[in-house]
């Protein structure tokens, strides 16, 4: 299968390891990996924030850029809800923006959505020797409804252990704005969920979208925890090659 | 007497002292997952009908409220036929004015008051005393807090932020200011202090001649008030006295009794996660020999009309006082409910506050802020308010405002950015040329991160560089 490569913003300007993993993992599978040039941010921060035109904006760069994809693959949970569920609340009803929306954002997906309804594949081959924990981002959990398909995948990668993360469907506190906004609360929930995270034993955390992780680890390294974080995606990409040249 | 909101500081600040109390965070963690864990066991093991009452519920409120005009006109009309009173109040000001003038009418300098949001946020009580008659609150908590000088912290629980031994503290010493004092020897067992409060509120029953109270339903058809509560102290106050006076809002209507039939299964699950709440009051006008003599119904709008007309906001008017929201929002088990700055705190707070106040402050323009969008109360929420939703729209009512002029040009810088790829690619060279060691500290509003969390390191190249230094396609 042609697949487009939305990499968001973060990943892209942050995070390439996550982009370049996808990548990786889906050549691996046997697909094709397409990177349409054109593309930014989702805009979800304006959206959220309350800046509405410069979503819409965003939103219309998104749908150019991704109008001929079969399918579209983001390795973020809030991005693909951004398009999936936010979107359709953007532009008049009935305007250019809406309907072209209505055509592209059901063939937009999380990573794990791809991999385990679109191409049918809960073991990607995967082999990871660590301890890990995943925490359900809210995004993820709430607006995609993801439900168990990291897990399966997770339970699939050779060499995993996946620990189970007390109070895993807590919001971590990150929050987009929220997190500078309201820095104390945002930190109050991050301790929390840090504290959990440490508590599974487990030497990662990992989620689908690496702007909670960035704050979730973020904490645990302030805290010299010791514990890291990782992208499910780096997860799934790992094979046993790679790590003997470890 | 209870104080007031007012003077609290915007949401953030009002936060940080509240983050930083170990007593308080102690407290709300234990009660609010206390909560949450009874109302996901009452609400769990109803399976699918859950949803469907969920959705019975949304789909009454939104009927009546589309219908409001026809229901309140029907209301008014079944009341004045079961021989009680209607009253209308636009505003705080009128419904206070009405109250204290039905009070002084009966002559009576004291009233004994049923646990009542609308009767706070028109702070009925301190109009009261300015007329010189002292309002009594006997709800458990109600009574806590006002014996405190206290704020209620919670719709359902108002005095969820204290401790026993703090309630104990209270009770010894400022019962005996108010009436029966507490035994010397109180200790701060749960049963001891309910007891404590028992016989101090008893002789305040069987003595007080006029009540206040607010409503949970008011069903349009029959004119009957309904009242859920836990303690039966509410409906100590809504059959001893003479005089009964019910403040309540315009939206609290549902059209007949088999519609209220779906509220009594959402609200007790959703609030005290029980199957039933032990106490359902109902009342209809006014029954000769039985019960108050005299009934008073003050419907209030007091900014409920202006919520109606807007038509993503208007949803925060299915609200049925349930509090789920606040026991499961991560923001409020953290915060607790003072640093909303207003009585009803939490995720509905947010959304409500800012909409019935015309978001006139510093404070109401915070408020849709307070919420990292988690989605966590939506889910719970027992008439489908999409609290996400509302905050957002609440949040481009702020950005469309005047003021905000850093944050502006922040989005607008970023707006920029992200206008073409070249923008983003020159940003992120900018970025890569000043890489290498991320610093631990940053200034200004990047401080509210790097205060408690370290920056990400910054990669030497972009993913759309490496893409691109790769050689591969470009779909």
């Amino acid at each position: 299968m042609r697949i487009a490569l939305f990499v968001t913003c973060v990943n892209d300007t942050l995070f390439p390891g996550t982009g370049r993993a996808v990548v990786g993992l889906l050549e691996r599978l046997g697909h094709e990996v397409v990177f349409p040039a054109g593309q930014t941010c989702c805009g979800q921060m304006h959206y959220n924030t309350g800046y509405r035109r410069a979503a819409e904006k965003l939103a219309v760069r998104f749908v150019e850029t991704f109008a001929d994809a079969d399918a579209v693959v983001a390795p973020s949970g809030s991005c693909a809800a951004m398009v999936r569920d936010n979107y359709p609340r953007l532009g008049e009803g009935g305007s250019r923006l809406s309907r072209e929306v209505a055509e592209l954002a059901p063939r937009v997906y999380d990573l794990t959505e791809l991999l385990v309804d679109v191409l049918g594949v809960t073991d990607v081959g995967a082999y990871y020797p660590h301890k890990v924990a995943y925490h359900p981002t809210c995004h993820g959990l709430r607006m995609l409804g993801l439900g168990d398909r990291p897990y399966r995948l997770l339970r699939n990668v050779r060499g995993l252990e996946l620990m189970e993360l007390p109070g895993a469907t807590e919001c971590c506190g990150f929050g987009g704005t929220f997190a500078v906004k309201n820095g104390d609360v945002s930190s109050a929930m991050g301790a929390d969920k840090a504290r959990n995270a440490v508590a599974t034993g487990a030497e990662v955390l990992c989620a689908v979208d690496n702007s909670c992780l960035m704050h979730i680890g973020g904490t645990l390294s302030r805290q010299r925890s010791g514990m890291r974080v990782a992208h499910i995606a780096e997860i799934l990409a790992s094979t046993e090659k790679e790590a003997a040249h470890r | 007497m209870s104080g007031t909101f007012l003077g609290i500081p915007p949401f953030p600040d009002a936060a940080r002292s509240a983050v930083e109390d170990s007593q308080l965070r102690h407290n709300l963690r234990k009660a609010t997952r206390t909560i949450r864990g009874k109302r996901t066991e009452a609400v769990d093991e109803l399976g699918a009908d859950w949803m469907r009452l969920r959705a019975r519920g949304k789909e009454v409120k939104d009927h009546t409220l589309r219908h409001l005009d026809h229901y309140l006109e029907e209301l008014e009309r079944s009341v004045q036929r079961a021989g009680g009173t209607v009253h209308w109040a636009a505003d705080a000001e009128e419904a206070n004015t009405i109250v204290t003038r039905l009070v002084q009418e009966t002559g009576e300098s004291d009233v004994v008051k049923v646990k009542s949001m609308a009767t706070q946020e028109i702070e009925l009580n301190q109009a009261l005393e300015r007329a010189g008659i002292t309002a009594y609150e006997t709800d458990l908590a109600e009574l806590i807090v006002q014996l405190g000088e206290d704020l209620p912290s919670h719709i359902l629980v108002p005095a969820i932020h204290l401790g026993r031994s703090q309630i104990r503290e209270i009770f010894l010493e400022q019962m005996a200011e108010w009436g029966t004092p507490a035994p010397a020897d109180l200790t701060d067992d749960p049963r001891a202090l309910a007891e404590a409060a028992r016989v101090h509120l008893r002789e305040r029953f069987l003595r007080t001649r006029t009540a206040v109270s607010g409503a949970n339903f008011a069903v349009a058809d029959s004119g009957t008030l309904v009242v859920l509560e836990s303690e039966g102290n509410g409906r100590m106050c809504l059959t001893l006295p003479r005089t009964l006076i019910s403040v309540v809002g315009i939206e609290k209507i549902v059209p007949t009794w088999s519609d209220l039939e779906v509220f009594m299964q959402l609200l007790p699950r959703s609030s005290t996660g029980e199957r039933m709440n032990p106490y359902t009051s109902t009342w209809t006008g006014v029954a000769p020999g039985d019960g108050p003599q005299e009934f008073h119904l003050v419907l209030l709008d007091n900014g409920r009309t202006d919520v109606l007309a807007d038509t993503v906001g208007r949803q925060a008017l299915r609200c049925i006082r349930c509090s789920a929201c606040l026991n499961t929002c991560p923001v409020y088990e953290r915060t607790g409910g003072h640093a909303y700055g207003s009585v009803y705190p939490g995720p509905i707070g947010a959304i409500l506050t800012p909409q019935l106040r015309g978001m006139s402050s510093a404070a109401d323009e915070a408020l849709p802020y307070a919420s990292s969008l988690c989605g966590a109360c939506y889910e719970v929420c027992p008439v489908a308010i999409d609290i996400p939703e509302v905050l957002v729209h609440l949040r481009e009512e702020v950005a469309e405002g005047s003021g905000h002029l850093g944050e502006k040009a922040l989005m607008a810088g970023a707006g920029a950015v992200f206008g073409s790829p070249t923008a983003l690619e020159a940003a992120q060279r900018a970025a890569g040329l000043a890489g290498g060691a991320v610093p631990r500290h940053l200034p200004g509003l990047a401080g509210q991160w790097t205060d408690t969390r370290d920056l990400p390191g910054l990669p030497k190249e972009s993913f759309r560089r490496w893409w691109k230094r790769d050689g591969r396609s470009e779909g």
